[in-house]
């Protein structure tokens, strides 16, 4: 689940520094994209989010879905952590509510289990 | 013709993303569910059988359609909309949908934790991204 979360994580940043070497894509020139897939940090970019994908299908052959999503949301945490030191990206206080939000709401799943039996009754 | 950028026509949109990034997810986990324990396949049959076990899946293959729609409708909404609006919308939106769908769909036990760690995560990536 590590992997999932660091993967996305780098996998976007790496996208996002590649692209903004590139500048801005003007719409009228979509060519400019299949450019954008021969530089190295889109290309890892897009190497990482290939991890990620497969890390993604592993968790979900042995875990339920309403557990693997908001694990996997500590990306969203770790790519908004990752801009403000590396990219020196400004974070509002307005966002660090939202990762602190996110982080508790993986706290609380992950302490219950992984996998639930299908069609069983609520807990309440 | 109608509006694009109206707010009936952005919402149209958002339920668009929002419904097929569902439909990919809920797909996938119903297909991964079907392939069983990757780690156990892949001890057994190696990466190989492990990555053929997957792809030759229907229902695979079916997610990874869905996803893609979601990414084109997301694109077509880009072009009318603010990225501002319809990432945290949808976004946050589909924390919510897919919790549901996995109760009624993959009748997965979401139970009141669950619950409130996908209303947590939606108002978080909800504040996330604005």
């Amino acid at each position: 689940m590590g992997v999932v979360t660091l993967a996305s994580a780098f996998g976007d940043t790496f996208l996002a520094i590649g692209m903004k070497r590139l500048g801005p894509v003007s719409l009228t020139h979509p060519d400019a994209l299949l450019f954008a897939l021969r530089t190295p940090w889109v290309v890892s970019g897009v190497l990482l989010l290939l991890v990620w994908t497969a890390c993604y299908l592993t968790a979900l052959s042995w875990a339920d879905l309403t557990f693997v999503l908001p694990a996997t949301s500590l990306a969203y945490v770790a790519v908004a952590v990752l801009s403000r030191f590396w990219l020196h990206e400004q974070i509002s206080p307005a966002r660090w509510l939202g990762i602190a939000l996110i982080t508790a709401g993986v706290g609380f799943v992950t302490q219950g289990p992984a996998y639930t039996p299908r069609g069983s009754i609520d807990s309440p | 013709m109608m509006n694009l950028s109206s707010g009936p026509a952005v919402a149209a949109m958002i339920g668009a993303i929002v419904l097929t990034a569902t439909a990919a997810d809920v797909v996938l986990a119903s297909a991964m569910r079907a392939v069983g324990d990757l780690d156990r396949i892949k001890a057994e049959h190696g990466l190989r059988g492990a990555i053929w076990a997957v792809v030759s899946e229907g229902r695979f293959l079916a997610g990874v359609a869905f996803s893609a729609l979601s990414f084109f409708s997301l694109l077509f909404s880009l072009s009318h909309a603010d990225v501002s609006l319809i990432a945290p919308a949808a976004g946050s939106l589909t924390f919510v949908t897919n919790a549901l769908a996995a109760k009624w769909v993959l009748h997965e036990n979401v139970d009141r934790r669950r619950w409130l760690a996908a209303l947590l995560v939606c108002c978080g990536v909800a504040l996330l991204k604005h």
